[in-house]
Protein backbone atom coordinates (compact mmCIF):
# COMPACT_ATOMS: atom_id res chain seq x y z
CA UNK A 1 0.00 0.00 0.00
CA UNK A 2 2.87 2.10 0.58
CA UNK A 3 4.11 1.70 -2.47
CA UNK A 4 0.84 2.91 -3.80
CA UNK A 5 0.97 5.91 -2.36
CA UNK A 6 4.62 6.82 -3.46
CA UNK A 7 4.40 5.92 -7.31
CA UNK A 8 0.70 7.14 -7.46
CA UNK A 9 1.33 9.89 -9.85
CA UNK A 10 4.30 7.90 -11.64
CA UNK A 11 1.52 4.79 -12.07
CA UNK A 12 -1.11 7.36 -13.22
CA UNK A 13 1.74 8.97 -15.72
CA UNK A 14 2.52 5.74 -16.98
CA UNK A 15 -1.23 5.29 -17.36
CA UNK A 16 -1.64 8.27 -19.50
CA UNK A 17 0.81 7.38 -21.46
CA UNK A 18 -0.08 4.04 -22.11
CA UNK A 19 -3.49 4.63 -22.82
CA UNK A 20 -2.62 7.38 -25.23
CA UNK A 21 -0.66 5.33 -27.34
CA UNK A 22 -2.99 2.48 -26.86
CA UNK A 23 -5.59 4.83 -28.52
CA UNK A 24 -3.24 5.26 -31.68
CA UNK A 25 -2.73 1.78 -31.97
CA UNK A 26 -6.63 0.85 -31.71
CA UNK A 27 -6.53 1.93 -35.21
CA UNK A 28 -3.84 -0.42 -36.68
CA UNK A 29 -4.15 -3.36 -34.42
CA UNK A 30 -8.00 -3.69 -34.65
CA UNK A 31 -9.11 -1.28 -37.26
CA UNK A 32 -11.04 1.04 -34.46
CA UNK A 33 -10.22 4.52 -35.96
CA UNK A 34 -10.87 6.45 -32.70
CA UNK A 35 -7.68 8.75 -33.48
CA UNK A 36 -6.00 8.71 -36.59
CA UNK A 37 -2.38 10.09 -37.15
CA UNK A 38 0.05 11.01 -34.57
CA UNK A 39 1.34 13.24 -31.99
CA UNK A 40 2.22 16.10 -34.59
CA UNK A 41 -1.06 15.86 -35.80
CA UNK A 42 -4.33 13.68 -35.20
CA UNK A 43 -8.28 14.05 -36.06
CA UNK A 44 -10.44 12.25 -33.41
CA UNK A 45 -13.62 10.57 -34.38
CA UNK A 46 -12.81 11.83 -38.05
CA UNK A 47 -13.59 15.62 -36.53
CA UNK A 48 -11.98 17.09 -33.81
CA UNK A 49 -8.65 17.62 -34.94
CA UNK A 50 -5.38 18.76 -32.85
CA UNK A 51 -1.48 20.15 -34.17
CA UNK A 52 1.62 19.83 -32.67
CA UNK A 53 2.17 23.71 -32.41
CA UNK A 54 5.78 23.48 -32.40
CA UNK A 55 5.58 21.29 -35.93
CA UNK A 56 3.15 23.94 -36.79
CA UNK A 57 5.34 26.49 -36.10
CA UNK A 58 8.47 25.56 -37.37
CA UNK A 59 6.10 25.51 -40.90
CA UNK A 60 5.05 28.71 -40.57
CA UNK A 61 8.71 30.20 -40.95
CA UNK A 62 9.35 27.60 -43.70
CA UNK A 63 7.17 29.96 -45.34
CA UNK A 64 4.20 27.81 -45.48
CA UNK A 65 0.67 28.84 -44.10
CA UNK A 66 -1.49 25.39 -42.93
CA UNK A 67 -5.15 25.40 -43.56
CA UNK A 68 -7.62 26.29 -41.33
CA UNK A 69 -8.03 22.49 -39.79
CA UNK A 70 -4.43 22.51 -38.73
CA UNK A 71 -4.60 25.65 -37.36
CA UNK A 72 -7.28 25.17 -35.02
CA UNK A 73 -6.13 21.79 -34.22
CA UNK A 74 -3.23 24.17 -32.64
CA UNK A 75 -5.24 26.29 -31.10
CA UNK A 76 -6.97 23.15 -29.17
CA UNK A 77 -3.74 21.87 -27.76
CA UNK A 78 -2.21 25.58 -26.70
CA UNK A 79 -5.34 26.28 -24.55
CA UNK A 80 -5.24 22.25 -23.28
CA UNK A 81 -1.65 23.00 -21.88
CA UNK A 82 -2.19 26.14 -20.94
CA UNK A 83 -4.88 25.09 -18.65
CA UNK A 84 -3.09 21.58 -17.27
CA UNK A 85 0.77 22.94 -17.82
CA UNK A 86 3.09 22.93 -20.89
CA UNK A 87 5.54 20.35 -19.85
CA UNK A 88 2.71 18.02 -19.13
CA UNK A 89 3.08 17.04 -22.57
CA UNK A 90 6.79 15.64 -21.58
CA UNK A 91 5.69 13.89 -18.16
CA UNK A 92 2.16 12.83 -19.22
CA UNK A 93 1.91 12.04 -23.00
CA UNK A 94 5.96 12.39 -24.47
CA UNK A 95 7.04 8.38 -25.23
CA UNK A 96 10.42 9.01 -24.66
CA UNK A 97 9.94 10.42 -21.18
CA UNK A 98 9.33 6.49 -20.59
CA UNK A 99 12.51 5.69 -21.57
CA UNK A 100 14.52 8.60 -19.98
CA UNK A 101 12.89 7.84 -16.44
CA UNK A 102 13.49 4.27 -17.26
CA UNK A 103 17.56 5.56 -17.62
CA UNK A 104 17.57 7.90 -14.88
CA UNK A 105 16.27 4.89 -12.83
CA UNK A 106 18.58 3.04 -13.52
CA UNK A 107 21.66 5.15 -13.53
CA UNK A 108 20.67 5.86 -9.78
CA UNK A 109 20.30 2.06 -8.70
CA UNK A 110 23.89 1.61 -10.57
CA UNK A 111 25.19 4.53 -9.13
CA UNK A 112 26.50 5.82 -12.32
CA UNK A 113 27.55 9.26 -11.61
CA UNK A 114 29.57 10.47 -14.94
CA UNK A 115 29.62 14.34 -15.05
CA UNK A 116 29.01 15.75 -18.49
CA UNK A 117 26.59 18.75 -17.17
CA UNK A 118 24.75 21.13 -19.77
CA UNK A 119 23.52 24.16 -19.25
CA UNK A 120 19.68 23.85 -18.22
CA UNK A 121 19.28 26.81 -20.69
CA UNK A 122 20.95 24.97 -23.81
CA UNK A 123 17.51 23.71 -24.67
CA UNK A 124 16.14 27.44 -25.85
CA UNK A 125 19.07 27.90 -27.69
CA UNK A 126 18.28 24.96 -29.86
CA UNK A 127 14.67 25.37 -29.66
CA UNK A 128 16.03 28.71 -31.30
CA UNK A 129 17.89 26.91 -33.50
CA UNK A 130 15.53 24.88 -34.97
CA UNK A 131 13.12 27.51 -35.39
CA UNK A 132 16.23 29.88 -37.62
CA UNK A 133 17.33 26.60 -39.72
CA UNK A 134 13.60 25.90 -40.58
CA UNK A 135 13.37 29.48 -41.68
CA UNK A 136 16.55 29.34 -43.38
CA UNK A 137 16.15 25.76 -45.46
CA UNK A 138 12.50 26.19 -46.03
CA UNK A 139 11.94 22.77 -43.84
CA UNK A 140 10.36 21.75 -40.79
CA UNK A 141 13.67 21.45 -39.42
CA UNK A 142 13.54 19.46 -35.93
CA UNK A 143 11.29 16.67 -37.42
CA UNK A 144 13.83 15.11 -39.29
CA UNK A 145 15.55 14.04 -36.36
CA UNK A 146 13.39 14.90 -33.49
CA UNK A 147 12.88 11.46 -31.21
CA UNK A 148 9.58 11.81 -30.05
CA UNK A 149 7.98 11.87 -32.99
CA UNK A 150 9.84 9.52 -34.51
CA UNK A 151 9.29 7.18 -31.21
CA UNK A 152 5.45 7.34 -31.85
CA UNK A 153 5.40 7.20 -35.99
CA UNK A 154 7.32 4.57 -35.52
CA UNK A 155 5.44 2.92 -33.15
CA UNK A 156 1.91 3.58 -34.87
CA UNK A 157 3.20 3.36 -38.14
CA UNK A 158 6.75 1.79 -38.73
CA UNK A 159 9.99 1.81 -36.79
CA UNK A 160 12.68 1.19 -39.63
CA UNK A 161 15.87 2.49 -37.46
CA UNK A 162 14.11 4.89 -35.36
CA UNK A 163 14.61 1.78 -32.28
CA UNK A 164 18.31 3.20 -32.73
CA UNK A 165 17.69 7.23 -31.95
CA UNK A 166 15.91 5.27 -28.65
CA UNK A 167 18.49 3.38 -27.84
CA UNK A 168 21.27 6.31 -28.21
CA UNK A 169 18.85 8.33 -25.76
CA UNK A 170 18.47 5.65 -23.53
CA UNK A 171 22.86 5.08 -23.51
CA UNK A 172 22.92 9.00 -23.66
CA UNK A 173 20.84 9.70 -20.21
CA UNK A 174 22.31 6.70 -18.51
CA UNK A 175 26.01 6.55 -19.17
CA UNK A 176 26.59 10.17 -20.46
CA UNK A 177 24.39 12.89 -18.83
CA UNK A 178 22.11 12.92 -16.33
CA UNK A 179 18.47 13.49 -17.21
CA UNK A 180 20.43 15.01 -20.20
CA UNK A 181 18.17 14.50 -23.32
CA UNK A 182 14.58 15.83 -21.48
CA UNK A 183 15.92 18.40 -18.99
CA UNK A 184 18.36 20.17 -20.74
CA UNK A 185 18.67 19.42 -24.15
CA UNK A 186 15.10 18.73 -26.20
CA UNK A 187 13.38 21.78 -27.73
CA UNK A 188 10.00 20.31 -27.50
CA UNK A 189 10.53 19.93 -23.74
CA UNK A 190 11.99 23.90 -24.43
CA UNK A 191 8.70 24.54 -25.96
CA UNK A 192 6.33 23.84 -23.87
CA UNK A 193 7.75 25.42 -21.23
CA UNK A 194 7.03 28.22 -23.49
CA UNK A 195 3.47 27.54 -22.45
CA UNK A 196 3.78 26.77 -18.95
CA UNK A 197 5.17 30.35 -18.20
CA UNK A 198 1.45 31.18 -18.10
CA UNK A 199 -0.22 28.37 -17.40
CA UNK A 200 -2.75 27.18 -14.82
CA UNK A 201 -2.06 24.12 -12.78
CA UNK A 202 0.71 24.30 -10.82
CA UNK A 203 2.39 22.21 -8.23
CA UNK A 204 2.01 23.93 -4.51
CA UNK A 205 4.29 23.40 -1.82
CA UNK A 206 1.73 24.46 0.22
CA UNK A 207 2.59 22.72 3.79
CA UNK A 208 5.87 23.59 3.24
CA UNK A 209 6.71 24.41 7.10
CA UNK A 210 6.64 20.58 7.52
CA UNK A 211 9.34 19.94 5.37
CA UNK A 212 11.83 18.29 7.15
CA UNK A 213 15.19 18.51 4.69
CA UNK A 214 15.33 15.22 3.59
CA UNK A 215 16.00 16.25 0.22
CA UNK A 216 13.93 13.33 -1.44
CA UNK A 217 12.22 15.47 -3.49
CA UNK A 218 15.10 17.22 -5.35
CA UNK A 219 16.38 13.42 -5.68
CA UNK A 220 13.40 12.90 -7.97
CA UNK A 221 12.87 15.60 -9.53
CA UNK A 222 13.84 15.53 -13.41
CA UNK A 223 14.38 19.77 -12.83
CA UNK A 224 15.16 20.12 -9.25
CA UNK A 225 16.10 23.43 -9.41
CA UNK A 226 12.40 24.55 -10.22
CA UNK A 227 11.68 23.19 -5.98
CA UNK A 228 13.89 25.63 -4.43
CA UNK A 229 12.10 28.97 -5.22
CA UNK A 230 8.99 27.65 -3.41
CA UNK A 231 9.79 25.28 -0.94
CA UNK A 232 12.33 27.67 0.78
CA UNK A 233 13.29 31.34 -1.17
CA UNK A 234 9.92 33.28 -1.12
CA UNK A 235 7.94 34.26 2.17
CA UNK A 236 4.56 34.47 0.36
CA UNK A 237 4.74 32.10 -2.71
CA UNK A 238 4.62 28.74 -2.43
CA UNK A 239 3.75 27.59 -6.06
CA UNK A 240 6.20 26.09 -7.99
CA UNK A 241 6.14 28.86 -10.94
CA UNK A 242 9.09 27.77 -13.29
CA UNK A 243 8.43 26.67 -16.36
CA UNK A 244 10.66 23.82 -16.77
CA UNK A 245 8.19 21.70 -13.56
CA UNK A 246 6.59 19.11 -15.83
CA UNK A 247 3.54 18.97 -13.66
CA UNK A 248 5.14 14.82 -13.14
CA UNK A 249 4.19 14.95 -9.80
CA UNK A 250 6.18 13.12 -8.35
CA UNK A 251 7.78 15.32 -5.36
CA UNK A 252 4.15 15.06 -4.62
CA UNK A 253 4.28 10.90 -4.64
CA UNK A 254 7.76 10.81 -2.85
CA UNK A 255 7.22 13.66 0.06
CA UNK A 256 6.54 12.30 3.59
CA UNK A 257 5.46 14.93 4.70
CA UNK A 258 2.86 15.34 2.38
CA UNK A 259 3.93 19.03 1.91
CA UNK A 260 3.13 19.12 -2.36
CA UNK A 261 0.10 19.17 -3.72
CA UNK A 262 -1.38 20.17 -7.04
CA UNK A 263 -3.11 23.92 -7.37
CA UNK A 264 -3.99 26.38 -9.40
CA UNK A 265 -2.30 29.83 -9.70
CA UNK A 266 -5.28 31.86 -9.53
CA UNK A 267 -5.13 32.85 -6.15
CA UNK A 268 -1.93 33.84 -5.80
CA UNK A 269 -0.93 37.56 -6.51
CA UNK A 270 2.03 37.36 -9.08
CA UNK B 1 26.00 24.80 -4.13
CA UNK B 2 28.77 27.16 -5.57
CA UNK B 3 28.46 28.90 -8.45
CA UNK B 4 30.94 30.60 -10.77
CA UNK B 5 30.68 34.55 -10.15
CA UNK B 6 28.59 36.13 -12.90
CA UNK B 7 31.15 38.72 -14.22
CA UNK B 8 30.12 40.57 -17.53
CA UNK B 9 33.18 38.34 -18.91
CA UNK B 10 32.19 35.27 -17.99
CA UNK B 11 28.83 36.07 -19.26
CA UNK B 12 29.82 37.22 -22.40
CA UNK B 13 32.59 33.70 -22.76
CA UNK B 14 29.59 31.34 -21.46
CA UNK B 15 27.54 32.76 -24.15
CA UNK B 16 29.89 32.82 -27.23
CA UNK B 17 30.30 29.72 -26.76
CA UNK B 18 27.10 28.39 -26.40
CA UNK B 19 26.26 30.48 -29.37
CA UNK B 20 28.84 29.01 -31.03
CA UNK B 21 27.94 24.88 -29.88
CA UNK B 22 24.48 25.65 -30.38
CA UNK B 23 24.98 26.52 -34.13
CA UNK B 24 27.64 24.23 -34.99
CA UNK B 25 24.47 21.75 -34.11
CA UNK B 26 22.60 24.11 -36.66
CA UNK B 27 24.62 23.98 -39.11
CA UNK B 28 24.34 20.24 -38.86
CA UNK B 29 20.51 20.31 -39.12
CA UNK B 30 20.43 22.65 -41.70
CA UNK B 31 22.65 20.62 -44.26
CA UNK B 32 20.57 17.98 -43.33
CA UNK B 33 17.56 19.65 -43.92
CA UNK B 34 18.92 20.70 -47.46
CA UNK B 35 20.15 17.21 -47.95
CA UNK B 36 16.97 15.72 -47.67
CA UNK B 37 15.09 17.45 -50.23
CA UNK B 38 17.02 14.71 -52.81
CA UNK B 39 14.69 12.34 -52.89
CA UNK B 40 15.72 9.13 -55.21
CA UNK B 41 13.70 9.63 -58.77
CA UNK B 42 11.09 6.30 -57.82
CA UNK B 43 9.56 8.34 -54.86
CA UNK B 44 6.02 9.44 -55.77
CA UNK B 45 4.49 12.14 -53.61
CA UNK B 46 0.71 11.33 -53.13
CA UNK B 47 -1.85 13.56 -55.12
CA UNK B 48 -1.65 17.29 -54.89
CA UNK B 49 1.81 17.03 -52.74
CA UNK B 50 3.91 20.66 -53.56
CA UNK B 51 7.30 20.63 -54.87
CA UNK B 52 9.95 19.10 -53.07
CA UNK B 53 11.30 22.19 -52.31
CA UNK B 54 8.02 23.88 -50.63
CA UNK B 55 7.12 19.97 -49.10
CA UNK B 56 9.21 19.03 -46.75
CA UNK B 57 8.23 22.77 -45.01
CA UNK B 58 4.58 21.70 -44.85
CA UNK B 59 4.23 18.21 -44.43
CA UNK B 60 3.52 17.49 -40.81
CA UNK B 61 4.29 14.17 -40.58
CA UNK B 62 1.10 12.72 -39.27
CA UNK B 63 0.18 10.16 -41.53
CA UNK B 64 -3.38 11.09 -42.52
CA UNK B 65 -2.93 10.91 -46.06
CA UNK B 66 -1.40 7.20 -45.31
CA UNK B 67 -4.56 6.25 -42.87
CA UNK B 68 -7.31 7.52 -45.58
CA UNK B 69 -5.92 6.31 -48.44
CA UNK B 70 -7.98 3.23 -49.30
CA UNK B 71 -5.70 0.84 -51.19
CA UNK B 72 -2.61 1.19 -48.58
CA UNK B 73 -0.78 3.06 -51.67
CA UNK B 74 0.74 5.57 -49.22
CA UNK B 75 3.58 4.95 -46.34
CA UNK B 76 5.37 6.94 -44.57
CA UNK B 77 9.16 7.04 -44.84
CA UNK B 78 10.91 5.67 -42.13
CA UNK B 79 14.18 6.30 -40.51
CA UNK B 80 16.94 4.84 -42.64
CA UNK B 81 15.09 5.41 -46.07
CA UNK B 82 16.75 7.56 -48.14
CA UNK B 83 13.20 10.30 -48.03
CA UNK B 84 12.67 12.37 -45.31
CA UNK B 85 11.56 10.68 -41.92
CA UNK B 86 7.63 10.78 -41.73
CA UNK B 87 6.71 11.88 -45.25
CA UNK B 88 4.18 10.37 -47.08
CA UNK B 89 5.09 8.90 -50.53
CA UNK B 90 4.56 5.45 -52.82
CA UNK B 91 6.13 3.30 -55.09
CA UNK B 92 4.30 3.05 -58.41
CA UNK B 93 5.88 -0.39 -59.58
CA UNK B 94 4.62 -1.67 -55.92
CA UNK B 95 1.57 -0.20 -55.18
CA UNK B 96 0.22 2.65 -57.68
CA UNK B 97 -2.41 5.04 -57.39
CA UNK B 98 -5.78 4.16 -57.99
CA UNK B 99 -6.82 7.84 -58.31
CA UNK B 100 -10.02 8.25 -56.34
CA UNK B 101 -12.60 10.56 -57.11
CA UNK B 102 -13.05 12.20 -53.85
CA UNK B 103 -9.03 12.27 -53.18
CA UNK B 104 -9.31 11.34 -49.65
CA UNK B 105 -5.64 11.72 -48.39
CA UNK B 106 -5.76 15.72 -49.92
CA UNK B 107 -8.84 16.14 -48.15
CA UNK B 108 -7.33 14.75 -44.84
CA UNK B 109 -4.01 16.68 -45.18
CA UNK B 110 -4.24 19.23 -42.13
CA UNK B 111 -1.89 21.23 -43.79
CA UNK B 112 -2.80 21.73 -47.41
CA UNK B 113 1.28 19.82 -48.11
CA UNK B 114 -1.48 17.76 -49.98
CA UNK B 115 -3.02 21.16 -52.15
CA UNK B 116 -6.41 21.32 -51.09
CA UNK B 117 -7.00 23.46 -54.42
CA UNK B 118 -6.82 20.18 -56.03
CA UNK B 119 -10.32 18.76 -56.63
CA UNK B 120 -10.11 16.65 -59.99
CA UNK B 121 -8.24 14.02 -59.53
CA UNK B 122 -7.40 13.98 -63.36
CA UNK B 123 -5.87 17.19 -62.93
CA UNK B 124 -3.11 15.93 -60.49
CA UNK B 125 0.72 15.70 -61.41
CA UNK B 126 1.86 13.31 -59.55
CA UNK B 127 4.60 12.64 -61.75
CA UNK B 128 5.05 11.85 -65.44
CA UNK B 129 5.16 8.34 -67.19
CA UNK B 130 7.97 8.14 -69.46
CA UNK B 131 8.84 4.83 -72.03
CA UNK B 132 11.95 5.16 -70.78
CA UNK B 133 13.30 2.14 -72.02
CA UNK B 134 12.53 1.56 -76.46
CA UNK B 135 15.04 -1.34 -76.79
CA UNK B 136 13.00 -3.61 -74.63
CA UNK B 137 9.15 -2.58 -75.03
CA UNK B 138 7.16 -4.89 -76.33
CA UNK B 139 5.32 -2.90 -78.60
CA UNK B 140 8.39 -1.41 -79.71
CA UNK B 141 9.42 -4.95 -80.57
CA UNK B 142 6.74 -5.12 -83.33
CA UNK B 143 4.48 -7.24 -80.56
CA UNK B 144 0.73 -5.78 -79.71
CA UNK B 145 1.53 -5.74 -75.46
CA UNK B 146 -0.71 -2.32 -75.28
CA UNK B 147 -1.19 -3.30 -71.37
CA UNK B 148 0.35 0.48 -70.28
CA UNK B 149 -2.06 1.89 -72.59
CA UNK B 150 -4.94 -0.19 -71.72
CA UNK B 151 -4.27 0.17 -67.51
CA UNK B 152 -4.39 3.60 -68.12
CA UNK B 153 -6.88 5.77 -66.06
CA UNK B 154 -7.46 8.34 -69.40
CA UNK B 155 -7.21 5.84 -71.69
CA UNK B 156 -6.15 7.44 -75.00
CA UNK B 157 -5.54 11.13 -73.42
CA UNK B 158 -2.37 10.13 -71.07
CA UNK B 159 -1.07 6.95 -73.29
CA UNK B 160 -2.05 7.23 -77.26
CA UNK B 161 -0.66 4.30 -79.69
CA UNK B 162 0.82 5.88 -82.25
CA UNK B 163 0.92 3.83 -85.58
CA UNK B 164 4.48 2.95 -87.55
CA UNK B 165 5.70 0.72 -90.37
CA UNK B 166 7.30 -2.11 -88.88
CA UNK B 167 10.69 -2.33 -90.86
CA UNK B 168 12.01 -5.59 -89.65
CA UNK B 169 9.48 -7.76 -90.61
CA UNK B 170 8.40 -5.47 -93.86
CA UNK B 171 4.44 -6.12 -93.78
CA UNK B 172 3.37 -5.09 -90.07
CA UNK B 173 2.14 -1.83 -88.08
CA UNK B 174 3.92 -1.33 -84.61
CA UNK B 175 1.65 0.78 -81.98
CA UNK B 176 4.25 2.77 -80.00
CA UNK B 177 3.07 4.02 -76.75
CA UNK B 178 3.33 7.91 -76.82
CA UNK B 179 2.60 9.34 -73.22
CA UNK B 180 1.10 12.92 -73.35
CA UNK B 181 2.20 15.33 -70.22
CA UNK B 182 -1.07 17.11 -70.67
CA UNK B 183 -2.93 14.24 -69.59
CA UNK B 184 -0.66 11.83 -67.19
CA UNK B 185 -0.91 12.19 -63.79
CA UNK B 186 1.83 10.10 -62.64
CA UNK B 187 -0.55 7.45 -61.32
CA UNK B 188 1.18 4.77 -62.05
CA UNK B 189 -1.15 2.37 -63.10
CA UNK B 190 0.95 1.84 -66.57
CA UNK B 191 4.50 1.15 -64.56
CA UNK B 192 2.94 -1.13 -61.94
CA UNK B 193 1.29 -3.11 -64.64
CA UNK B 194 4.52 -3.46 -67.16
CA UNK B 195 4.83 -7.29 -67.62
CA UNK B 196 8.75 -6.84 -68.10
CA UNK B 197 10.72 -7.91 -65.34
CA UNK B 198 11.73 -4.15 -65.07
CA UNK B 199 9.31 -1.90 -66.39
CA UNK B 200 9.92 -0.48 -69.65
CA UNK B 201 7.88 2.52 -68.87
CA UNK B 202 8.82 4.51 -65.51
CA UNK B 203 7.43 7.11 -63.14
CA UNK B 204 9.52 9.83 -62.53
CA UNK B 205 9.55 13.63 -60.99
CA UNK B 206 8.09 15.77 -63.97
CA UNK B 207 11.25 18.01 -63.74
CA UNK B 208 13.21 14.87 -64.46
CA UNK B 209 11.19 14.15 -67.75
CA UNK B 210 9.88 17.41 -69.31
CA UNK B 211 12.00 19.11 -71.67
CA UNK B 212 11.35 23.16 -72.16
CA UNK B 213 10.93 25.09 -74.91
CA UNK B 214 13.07 28.13 -75.14
CA UNK B 215 10.80 31.13 -74.29
CA UNK B 216 11.05 32.80 -76.86
CA UNK B 217 10.67 29.99 -79.74
CA UNK B 218 7.24 29.82 -81.81
CA UNK B 219 6.07 26.70 -83.72
CA UNK B 220 4.92 28.49 -86.42
CA UNK B 221 2.01 26.26 -87.58
CA UNK B 222 0.58 27.04 -83.54
CA UNK B 223 0.64 30.41 -84.20
CA UNK B 224 -0.93 30.09 -88.20
CA UNK B 225 -3.41 28.00 -86.17
CA UNK B 226 -4.08 30.76 -83.09
CA UNK B 227 -4.21 33.78 -85.85
CA UNK B 228 -6.39 31.70 -88.73
CA UNK B 229 -4.21 32.19 -91.35
CA UNK B 230 -0.34 32.55 -91.96
CA UNK B 231 1.59 35.63 -90.03
CA UNK B 232 3.23 37.17 -93.22
CA UNK B 233 1.40 38.38 -95.97
CA UNK B 234 2.63 37.10 -99.57
CA UNK B 235 4.91 34.51 -99.07
CA UNK B 236 6.38 32.73 -102.30
CA UNK B 237 5.87 29.13 -101.78
CA UNK B 238 9.05 27.47 -103.42
CA UNK B 239 8.33 23.95 -105.05
CA UNK B 240 9.32 21.15 -102.44
CA UNK B 241 11.83 19.32 -103.36
CA UNK B 242 11.09 15.55 -103.44
CA UNK B 243 13.48 12.47 -103.84
CA UNK B 244 14.49 11.48 -107.17
CA UNK B 245 11.84 9.92 -109.14
CA UNK B 246 9.12 11.71 -107.43
CA UNK B 247 6.45 9.68 -105.44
Amino acid sequence: MKWFKTHKFLLLRRITQLSILGLFMLGPWFGLWIIKGNLTASLILDTLPLTDPYVLLQSLVAGHIPEIIGLVGAGIIILFYLLVGGRVYCSWVCPINIVTDAAAYLRTKLAIKTRTKFSRSLRYWILGMTIIVSWLTATIAWELVNPVSMLYRGLVFGMGLAYAMVIAIFLFDLLISQRGWCSHLCPVGAFYSLLSKFSWLKIDASKRKQCDDCMDCFNICPEPQVIKPALKQFENQSLILSPNCTNCGRCIDICEKDVFNFSIRSHVGK
Amino acid sequence: MSKPKLTRRNFLIKTTTTACEVGLLGAGLAFYANQSKAVPPYVIRPPGALLEDDFLGACIRCGLCVRDCPYDTLRLAELGESVAIGTPYFIARNIPCEMCEDIPCVKVCPTGALDHSLTDINKSRMGLAALIDQETCLNFLGLRCDICYRVCPLLDEAITLDTIHNKRSGKHTMFLPVVHSDNCTGCGKCEYACVLDVSAIKIFPSQLVKGQIGKHYRLGWIEQEKAGGSLLEGIMDLPDRLPEGGL
